[in-house]
């Protein structure tokens, strides 16, 4: 089955690539946008049919590589 | 003295290391990472580069590599590790030291050199050098050192801080830090001080007619320290 999982920085880390895409959409005519942060998406395509272990599964990978937790979050979709 | 430069795909300050490590006296071994067991060493080496490209996060996935197991027991045993630069992002990675390199404040590559100031002796790396501020050169892009508050005091209160960047007179102010590290961290130690990582590139500074010499002062006492 498909598992999605995105990763974003955990709230108060600074993220300048966040910051310079906010600059650069205000600078282009979106004044609205006051703040940017950028994160990673994955597809993960794990061959188990059991959703809830599946999950389990994606859980322990976010927190061995996909994610590091000092500094990011993530979220299982 | 044996000494070891661990060789993953993208790593690219290796043979500088080499050179370095040898021109002080050093038997270095190059070992490719997925070459089976450590040879026998007295200091680990992780050099600088773009491991697996940076991909996912700068030494994520060099971090989990198979050699590493080895390296996190020799270096819980006791053994020095050096990691520099892209060294010292797979030993945070790794989790042996604590905390993370992120992305540069100024959103840009920096290649230059810099001032370190020393701020612990209580080490095999840094405590018999005669100098209190060293001129090393950094080249990343991920070296803004980062870690909570809870880390950075501990790291404070256990004097693991083990350099940090300054000016020339050795004041560590907003203005000598050029990645927007906290602390104006360059450099830190694991709590038993036999791990090192640190941004800037000693390997590149071992001929005062090249480049500059300070790099030699750091080689020359670790290998003062071993022999011991």
């Amino acid at each position: 089955m498909k598992i999605k999982v995105v990763v974003t920085l955990k709230n108060g880390v600074l993220d300048p690539q966040g910051k310079a895409i906010q600059q650069t959409l205000n600078n282009m005519g979106f004044p609205e946008v006051e703040s940017v942060r950028q994160g990673k998406y994955f597809d993960l395509e794990i061959n188990e049919k059991d959703e809830v272990k599946a999950k389990s599964r994606a859980e322990e990978m976010c927190k061995k590589l996909l994610a590091n937790l000092v500094i990011e979050d993530f979220k299982i979709l | 003295m044996k000494s070891s430069v661990i060789i993953f795909p993208g790593s690219n300050c290796d043979r500088d290391m080499d050179v370095a490590l040898k021109k002080f006296g050093f038997k270095n071994k190059m070992v490719w990472h997925n070459d089976g067991d450590l040879p026998q060493s007295d200091l680990i080496v992780l050099p600088g580069g773009f491991s697996y490209g940076d991909y996912l996060r700068c030494g994520s996935i060099a971090g989990k590599s198979k050699i590493i197991n080895s390296v996190i027991d020799f270096a819980e045993s006791g053994g020095l590790v050096l990691g520099v630069c892209n060294g010292f992002q797979i030993l945070t990675e790794t989790g042996l030291l604590p905390g993370v390199l992120q992305q540069n404040k100024n959103i840009e590559f920096i290649c230059k050199n810099v001032f370190i100031k020393i701020n612990d002796r209580e080490n095999k790396y840094f405590n018999n050098i005669d100098k209190e501020i060293l001129e090393l050169h950094i080249a990343h892009n991920e070296g803004n050192y980062f870690c909570s508050n809870d880390e950075l005091k501990k790291l404070e209160d256990n004097n693991q801080i083990a350099v940090s960047y300054c000016d020339n007179k050795g004041n560590c102010d907003y203005q000598a830090n050029p990645n927007g590290a906290i602390k104006n961290i360059a450099g830190i130690f694991n709590k038993n001080k036999n791990i090192l990582g640190m941004m800037p590139h000693p390997e590149r500074m071992i001929d005062k007619y090249l480049s500059g010499d300070d790099g030699s002062l750091f080689f020359k006492n670790i290998l003062n320290n071993l022999k011991r």
